[in-house]
């Protein structure tokens, strides 16, 4: 029984991260109606970097969350502005091919960079953990927990209350009223995907005290984001929010009752049974 | 008359070619070839029906693996074994179909359905003792050309111009019928194609069990020619990609597009072999990525409608 | 006996009511005319009656046999088409090609699909566009080629959305004569519309709904001056329905 609620706990801390990772998945699709394939692989290029500073100059995972928030905004604003604003008006097949892409070369220029081996940051506090009765606090896993959290109530306070996160909602509401003010859309398109892969970037550096990865690890996570956006409501903050916890729970309960190497193939066979009893999607059909 | 000429001359050039060129060109052409025609097979669905399969990979590797399978624990020769397989990869594109379609799966959420699915086989096959798990299933080498199993590069090479020449045959058939008109329709525009009368439901699946099982037969003669099979090669999504690009790059929804893709990247994939040697392990991919930004980019109807349509736009007195 | 009979038909999105307890008759060779404020529900009303959308409650007969839970194709099968609102040609094919998808309804091989697509293209006007893609038509040439499309599958019962939107006078006029030849050879029509003029000459009789209820049937005259029409469009926009505005 412990057992089950120490899973849960885990689960729900990660979950944290999740969250913080599904909600710039959100924000991307809410805004430019763009299904970021390359999302996960943007989330692994954060924990490389924030790898490569941990090797490299000592830095802590935790501080580099600047760092890699800013370098992997830069690149979803890149992305953004050379690429995906040339083709909104395409087919939609054609962006998602765009950004699988993105993906392939992320993904792969990662593999051309560090090889295939995972990667792992081990910090001092990694063993780190205390208790609270019977259940075992990971120290890393709760940080990470407490940094996605404020991460995740800033971007929500930056989208309600600053006239830039204004511009943001109005646009992902109405394009035409927000052209119509006077709003420079595809500025506002490349800050978008810029803050949602700033959010994959942090959460990137939030996993690396205790995840190993590597360049494929950048699938995993994908998969993972569009579970819990598809769940939770392509474009819903909320919906991102508490589908991370959710899928983050269900994750760590699945681990202890299947066996662990069967935990990817559950990620998948989710991601099947959500496509097919998902709640109505907003892309995907007319009606 | 020129067109015929031109045709007869490379048909020629074609079949004497594998006689006068190293291993090492033979083994390009077969592999040029054997692509063009899983193009072919992922163009009925990709191109011409309009749905986007991230998934090919899993039938390639049911053809593979059930006449590998068939083959070795059971002596069914592979020449009636892929048959088998690509009646299996079909019921597999059904179910996958039926379960699409039926819940009204459209554009992404289909793309993230066929990716799911063939994840989930090479999860499974990795963990399949059968199947040969994580090490792979190798296959004995005995020239027996009944165990479809040949001497040299010479004889794969003209199979592997033979399904390409039959597979593309049987696209030209589709285009040319009812089947080919609505699959087309469906790509344009499914709500209106079934206010004029169509099935799509029916046509969807049709193309996808017509997609899925030719594809399968690729995947026997890979198993035949490479003689070993990995799930982490055969099942990857890079394969899958591998399958998708070169219709897309050459131009889907066309009968050149596969051909015309698939010898572009292969002259790629060679340039690149020679002047990046080492370290190439992501570069291929890499390349593919970049190809595909490039196409999405600047010629979202592929390289060859493309130049078609820039070549009749230099001779105006030519009808569109 | 009519040819399509709907009883109490209704269809609501969540609270809106799109089309509620909607009931009419439409007789084999007659020239329905439906027209209403904008959201009054006409097209909602055709998706289920041709089977893009499952009613909520009541019946749609269509000589005899009920359309309810039917794909739309079947029901195209059955010899009743519909056209969209914003016209959706294929747009990667030539409208000789688009035709001959209509075309394929009604026979087995592409020779003869082409046949029927040339036939359909003259008596529609558009047999020097045969050639050209889908995407380089002009509005005008889109409307006559949805229409030409449905025509190509031989239907028995043609159901025109908004057909004459967006035209100026003499496409309207055009368009006018077409659709009364379409009508002079027997096949019964059920258009929706907003431009007065095309309804007021082509309509035997008329049907209104407003908020998804219908509150007038009868000739164009009656319509025209029941009290109920008028306040439905006075308390929109009086001078928007008077001169057809979209």
């Amino acid at each position: 029984m412990a057992l089950y609620v120490q899973a849960i706990v885990n689960g729900f801390l990660v979950g944290g991260v999740y969250s913080l990772m599904a909600l710039g998945l959100s924000l991307i699709f809410g805004v430019m109606r763009v299904i970021n394939f390359a999302h996960g692989d943007m989330m692994v290029w954060g924990m490389y970097l924030s790898y490569w500073l941990f090797v490299t100059a000592g830095v802590d995972p935790y501080l580099s969350i600047l760092v890699t928030g800013s370098a992997i905004f830069l690149l979803g604003a890149a992305v953004q502005k050379g690429l995906v604003n040339r083709i909104l008006d395409a087919p939609h097949e054609m962006q998602i091919l765009l950004m699988l892409g993105v993906a392939l070369v992320l993904e792969n220029v990662a593999l051309m960079v560090w090889g295939p081996d995972p990667r792992r940051v081990s910090t001092t506090y990694a063993l780190s953990t205390f208790w609270l009765g019977p259940i075992v606090f990971d120290l890393p896993k709760v940080t990470t927990f407490g940094l996605a959290l404020a991460l995740a109530l800033g971007l929500y306070l930056f989208l309600k209350k600053t006239d830039l996160g204004r511009m943001i909602r109005a646009a992902s509401d109405n394009q035409i009223g927000a052209l119509l003010v006077g709003t420079d859309i595809l500025k506002v398109f490349t800050l978008a995907f810029g803050i949602g892969a700033a959010c994959v970037g942090a959460a990137g550096s939030l996993m690396t005290p205790f995840l190993p990865f590597s360049p494929s690890t950048g699938l995993f996570f994908t998969i993972t984001s569009f579970n819990i956006v598809i769940i939770g409501g392509m474009g819903s903050f909320l919906g991102a929010f508490v589908g991370g916890l959710l899928v983050g729970v269900s994750e760590s309960l699945g681990a202890v009752i299947l066996v662990p190497s069967l935990k990817e193939i559950v990620s998948f066979v989710l991601l099947v049974l959500i496509l097919l009893f998902r709640p109505q999607g907003l892309l995907g059909g007319s009606r | 008359m020129l067109r015929l000429g031109l045709g007869t001359a490379a048909a020629v050039a074609l079949l004497v070619l594998p006689f006068w060129v190293p291993s090492a060109w033979q083994n390009l052409l077969i592999t040029t070839f054997y692509y063009a025609y899983l193009g072919q097979a992922w163009n009925i669905l990709g191109g011409y029906a309009g749905q986007l399969s991230l998934g090919h990979a899993a039938f390639f590797a049911i053809g593979a693996y059930t006449s590998a399978v068939l083959a070795t624990q059971y002596a069914i020769s592979p020449w009636l074994g892929m048959f088998a397989g690509a009646a299996l990869a079909a019921i597999l594109s059904l179910g996958i179909g039926y379960l699409g379609f039926r819940f009204g799966l459209r554009g992404f959420y289909f793309i993230l359905l066929t990716l799911a699915v063939a994840e989930i086989c090479r999860l499974i096959a990795l963990h399949l003792p059968l199947l040969g798990g994580y090490t792979g299933l190798f296959i004995n080498y005995t020239p027996n050309p009944w165990q479809f199993q040949f001497q040299g590069k010479i004889p794969y090479y003209f199979i592997a111009l033979g399904f390409l020449v039959v597979g593309s045959g049987i696209v030209w058939l589709i285009q040319r019928s009812k089947l080919g008109a609505y699959l087309v329709a469906i790509r344009e525009d499914e709500d209106a194609s079934e206010a004029l009368g169509v099935d799509t439901f029916r046509y969807k699946m049709i193309a996808y069990a017509l997609s899925a099982g030719l594809t399968a037969l690729g995947g026997t003669f890979y198993a035949y020619y490479q003689y070993y099979l990995q799930p982490n090669t055969v099942l990857h999504i890079n394969h899958s990609v591998d399958i998708m690009i070169r219709p897309i790059v050459g131009g889907a929804g066309t009968i050149l597009g596969p051909v015309l893709g698939s010898f572009l990247l292969e002259l790629l994939g060679e340039f690149s072999r020679t002047y990046f040697a080492g370290g190439t392990a992501g570069l291929t991919v890499v390349i593919y990525g970049v190809l595909l930004i490039i196409v999405v980019l600047f010629l979202p109807r592929g390289v060859y409608p493309t130049l078609a349509h820039l070549m009749r736009r230099r001779r105006p007195g030519r009808a569109a | 006996m009519s040819l399509l009979r709907v009883s109490g038909a209704s269809k609501a999105f969540g609270g809106l009511r799109a089309v509620h307890r909607v009931s009419f008759d439409l007789a084999e060779g007659e020239m329905l005319g439906l027209i209403g404020p904008n959201g009054a529900g006409k097209t909602t009303l055709f998706h289920l009656v041709s089977g893009f959308l499952r009613p909520d409650e009541g019946t749609v007969i269509y000589a005899g046999e009920s359309l309810v839970g039917l794909r739309p194709h079947d029901v195209c099968q059955r010899g009743m088409v519909r056209t969209f609102q914003i016209a959706r040609p294929f747009l990667r094919l030539t409208v000789l090609e688009n035709v001959v998808v209509g075309a394929l309804e009604r026979v087995a091989h592409r020779r003869e699909a082409v046949a029927i697509a040339e036939e359909v293209l003259a008596l529609t006007g558009l047999a020097g566009r045969a050639g050209s893609m889908g995407h380089s038509l002009t509005l005008p040439d889109r409307k006559r080629l949805e229409l030409a499309r449905a025509l190509a599958t031989g239907p028995r019962v043609l159901l025109l959305d908004e057909v004459m939107a967006g035209l100026n006078p003499t496409e309207t006029g055009r368009l006018i004569d077409l659709i009364r030849a379409i009508h002079g050879r027997g096949i019964t029509i059920l258009l929706i519309e907003h431009v007065m003029k095309a309804v007021m000459a082509l309509s035997q009789r008329i049907l209104v709904l407003n908020y998804g209820e219908v509150i007038a049937q009868g000739s164009p005259e009656e319509v025209v001056r029941d009290p109920k029409v008028i306040e439905a469009y006075l308390g929109e926009d009086s001078a928007g329905a008077e001169a057809g505005a979209d």
